[in-house]
């Protein structure tokens, strides 16, 4: 085997996470005890694994509107992500952000923000303070197709390339953005060529195979400590439910975006289906992987519970908290 | 050597403040358009690249928008950035990582991180560089909860003012006008803060109160010391930070002499001197003898002819006569 046990089962761990969790949220956005918006990262867990299990600690990660799953990736706490999309005190911003503004500064995660490409300029920052430091840290973008149609982009692939900056720009491409099929949003349907000519290390992945992720990210990361960065990386992957919400996006129901045949061809290639059977190939027993499962299962239910203890920030006094430090 | 009465410029006093944080303080550097050139930024960044070299003296891209928001960023990220803008219109384009993250990245976090950055702007209008070579946005930035705002007038505040800026663990934006490069005035040479929110009474009156900030500053100096040898005797005060602007110094001086007039640099309509006059006319409505007057840029843009010019801007005369007309009232 290639790899060490411990790596795969907490590859397997964390992708099991994300899953769960976002699943845990379906019920509570129907039933309206959740109410702001949410972007399920299910079908794409895949790539914040892969490239989080390839970072330090000490790495830095910025993210966007869909981030639960970099945000359990990089080692937030799970609980807190829960109360935060619940809008609780309890949560990691504290219910000043809902799901969309996620943060645990002691895990790397820097912040994600909804935006788009609104926090690639901040990763770009960040690394900047990496190379200025000489702390041999890397920091990473995660955004999605959408933002390649953001002219900051690539002012900051650009700035990146002529600074030699620690950067890895990770583009989710899911093949939408919001209602929009990359095919109608862009001229050239890759991405990672764009990036190509600005003379960096760029590379298209099957965002959906997560030691494919793991692999390109470990030699990015090795480029970047290396000061040869920075990399691009494009992760091809799709999302199970739509853009917004637990509704699937499937055409011929309301928001009638994508064919049903689309969905139904990528579900067989679900990440952590993908993973599982490759675990189960490399002789990883079932016990193993069921294990997991149940410890995950249980963590989300446990942070689910924990809500009870908790309460949504209210009244005046805590509405002008935290304008200014 | 006494450096009680030492002179030096504005631009000069601007350039010290950044060499001295930066000795002080390893986490600072300067990014923006210009910084290498002695020039560029009016010699406000002279000498600075030869001291602390090409890696904390950034010149950069003309890529508003990234490089703003990588000044942001090594902001979270542990660093002081100072990002300049040689032109405030270009800035602009960086208007996503200053309002939408720096200036909400405390408060949506709950407290989680801060942005210490400073968001430093030029205002370079005038010779006819018309409407997108001119523009003074002090209210567009003093609008936005989360970010601070100052305005110095002389060379004493510009240093002390860019000192607090950069010390301040919250995003300020530190606009300069450089009409004001060239003037001189009383500077120490130690570090010193000038502390942001709080305005300086400039001169002690009765009839009336005159704000005033910036440029405009030294235009209501002069008039207000020319009405003073006709017997007018105006409180005229320096705002010197427009958000949050001191409205403990303006009320007090409104309270006494009952008239303010209020005189900013940018547009009138919905600007800093609508504010203050809006604030000033409930929070001092019984001891008001008149209704608050506004001095500020008529609504339309920027002209490049310099006859336009001259009816676009107002100087010490327009304020003279409209103290003169207030006082009368």
């Amino acid at each position: 085997m290639e790899y060490a046990e411990d790596t795969l089962l907490n590859i397997y761990e964390k992708l099991v996470l994300i899953r769960y969790c976002e699943e845990s949220f379906v019920d509570p956005i129907l039933n309206g005890e959740i109410i702001g918006p949410v972007h399920l990262y299910s079908g794409e867990e895949a790539v914040a694994v892969g490239v989080c299990a390839a970072l330090k600690k000490s790495d830095v990660v910025f993210g966007t509107h869909r981030s639960h799953g970099h945000f359990i990736a990089k080692g937030g706490s799970v609980r807190k992500l829960v109360s935060e999309v619940y809008c609780r005190d309890s949560g990691c911003s504290k219910g000043r952000g809902g799901s969309q503004h996620l943060i645990d500064v002691s895990a790397g995660m820097l912040g994600a923000t909804p935006i788009v490409g609104g926090t690639i300029s901040l990763a770009l920052g960040a690394a900047l303070a990496a190379s200025l430091r000489k702390d041999k840290s890397v920091a990473v973008a995660f955004f999605g197709d959408g933002a390649s149609g953001e002219g900051v982009l690539w002012e900051c692939v650009n700035f990146a390339s002529v600074k030699k900056l620690p950067i890895i720009f990770v583009c989710e491409n899911n093949l939408y953005s919001t209602h929009m099929s990359i095919d109608e949003i862009r001229a050239n349907r890759n991405v990672y060529e764009t990036a190509k000519s600005f003379d960096i290390f760029s590379k298209q992945i099957d965002g959906n195979n997560v030691l494919d992720v793991f692999e390109t990210a470990k030699l990015a990361v090795d480029l970047c400590r290396n000061s040869e960065g920075p990399c691009f990386i494009e992760a091809k992957t799709y999302r199970l439910r739509g853009h917004v919400g637990p509704d699937d996006n499937i055409q011929g129901t309301h928001t009638d975006i994508r064919p049903e045949a689309e969905l139904e061809s990528w579900k067989k290639r679900d990440p952590v289906k993908l993973f599982e059977e490759y675990l189960l190939t490399a002789g990883i027993g079932r016990e193993a992987l069921d294990e997991i499962k149940n410890r995950a299962g249980l963590e989300v239910k446990a942070a689910v519970e924990s809500l009870r203890e908790t309460q949504k920030p209210a009244g005046k006094e805590e509405l002008l908290k935290y304008v200014f430090r | 050597m006494s450096s009680d009465n030492r002179k030096i410029t504005y631009a000069r006093a601007i350039n010290e403040a950044l060499k001295q944080k930066m000795r002080s303080d390893d986490t600072v550097f300067v990014i923006g358009q210009g910084v290498k050139s002695p020039w560029y930024v009016g010699h406000t960044c002279a000498d600075l690249i030869e001291e602390f070299g090409a890696e904390r003296i950034i010149d950069t891209p003309v890529s508003e928008n990234a490089m703003t928001g990588v000044a942001v960023g090594a902001s979270i990220a542990g660093m002081k950035a100072v990002a300049v803008h040689p032109r405030m219109d270009f800035m602009l384009y960086g208007l996503d990582p200053i309002i939408n993250q720096a200036a909400n990245w405390h408060y949506m976090f709950g407290g989680g991180a801060s942005v210490p950055v400073v968001i430093w702007a030029i205002i370079n209008r005038g010779g006819e560089q018309g409407s997108q070579h001119s523009q003074a946005l002090q209210a567009l930035f003093a609008h936005i909860p989360g970010l601070k705002v100052v305005m110095p007038a002389d060379a004493y505040s510009a240093k002390g003012l860019l000192v607090a800026a950069i010390e301040d663990p919250n995003p300020v934006v530190f606009i300069d006008d450089r009409w004001l490069y060239n003037n001189s005035g009383e500077v120490p040479e130690e570090l010193y803060k000038v502390p942001i929110g709080q305005a300086r009474l400039v001169k002690e009156g009765k009839d009336m109160t005159a704000v005033a900030s910036s440029f405009l500053l030294g235009e209501a100096e002069k008039a207000v010391n020319q009405l003073a040898d006709e017997g007018i005797e105006v409180e005229l005060i320096d705002l010197r930070t427009i958000k949050p602007f001191d409205k403990e110094a303006i009320s007090k001086s409104v309270k006494k002499t009952g008239k303010l007039l209020v005189i900013d640099g940018g547009w009138k309509s919905f600007g800093v001197s609508a504010e203050i006059a809006a604030w000033i006319s409930s929070e001092c409505f019984n001891e008001l003898k008149a209704p608050v007057f506004r001095l500020a840029l008529p609504d339309c843009p920027a002209p490049a002819s310099c006859d336009l010019e001259k009816e676009f801007y107002f100087d010490s005369f327009t304020i003279i006569s409209e103290i003169r007309r207030i006082v009368q009232q």
